[in-house]
């Protein structure tokens, strides 16, 4: 029994990995994410905007925590995936991981790209200025600066097997970036407040202002799975343009 | 209603943030889209060729 479960996962793996199977099943999760991402970010700015308290210290101007935290987790989240995609592409040669990780890129991007940005915003007001170099906000710029590196090594490369794996090593190196970023408000000495989400035991946000975040949040991560599935078709039509699969695809267009 | 847009005297800061991030990830999404079509685009006409 036992054997024929790891039998079945390793066989849908394997259905997963092959290019055809994963163009379909892709397609038809885009729609439902697409509703469920809606949804969830319906819930997550009426609960954020209108139903959440203002903050006894920071007035209104704290709603800004429900687009700043959310990309913020976003920038690192993805940045994994692609960490993990690059490691699985270099060890196993799984073409489709490669790919996964090469579609994160522009979004993880913009994700870190937004936190720094809506950062900057909700310091001006709290802190009295946009900006310090702090270690938090310095190595999320460097994870910026990352991912920035990464897209530009791999479109500087024809060949596309060598653009992953120079893409894959430098994601694998950069991802010591991550605890720090992570560590970054408990190590050093800052401006930014610690977390206050992450400690489950004893979480000191409110629910009414917790559940609107954690819906952004979710529908953040949705948002970034129906970029990917659209991405990843998009890269497998080009890769395997000349196999069967596409040519019956198209011609049925 | 003009409570609401004013968002307690930080109405700049909290619009500015939601702006951003609205446009940012709407490009995403256009772009991504856009490029799949193109992409099922081209393949067509070369096979039509």
């Amino acid at each position: 029994m036992k054997r024929s479960v790891k039998g079945g996962l390793w066989l849908w793996f394997h259905k997963m990995a092959s290019p055809a199977y994963f163009y379909d099943v892709a397609g038809r999760l885009i729609p439902w994410c697409v509703i469920i991402t809606a949804i969830l970010l319906l819930v997550g700015l009426i609960g954020g905007l209108v139903f959440a308290p203002a903050d006894y210290q920071q007035g209104d101007g704290f709603r800004i925590i429900y687009v700043h935290v959310p990309s913020a987790w976003m920038s690192m989240f993805i940045y994994i995936v692609i960490a993990i995609n690059s490691a699985i592409f270099l060890i196993w040669h799984i073409k489709l991981a490669d790919i996964v990780a090469r579609s994160s890129a522009v979004l993880g991007a913009s994700f870190a790209f937004l936190a720094l940005v809506t950062g900057s915003i909700w310091g001006k007001p709290m802190w009295g200025t946009w900006w310090i170099w702090d270690a938090r906000l310095t190595s999320e710029l460097l994870l910026l600066f990352l991912y920035l590196g990464y897209i530009g090594l791999r479109s500087a490369i024809d060949d596309r097997r060598v653009a992953g794996k120079a893409g894959a090593i430098l994601a694998l190196v950069g991802v010591a970036n991550i605890p720090i970023i992570h560590y970054s408000v408990v190590w050093w000495n800052t401006l930014h407040q610690p977390a206050s989400v992450s400690k489950f035991d004893d979480p000191s946000i409110h629910l009414s202002m917790l559940i609107p975040l954690l819906s952004m949040a979710l529908a953040f991560k949705l948002f970034y799975l129906c970029i990917v599935l659209i991405n990843s078709r998009s890269e497998l039509l080009e890769q395997e343009k000349r196999n069967q699969w596409v040519k019956k695809l198209v011609a049925e267009l | 209603m003009s409570e609401f847009f004013a968002m307690g005297g930080y109405a700049g800061y909290v619009w500015s943030s939601y702006g951003i991030a609205a446009i940012v990830l709407f490009l995403n999404a256009f772009s991504s889209l856009r490029r799949h079509q193109s992409i099922l685009h081209r393949l067509k006409r070369l096979e039509s060729k």
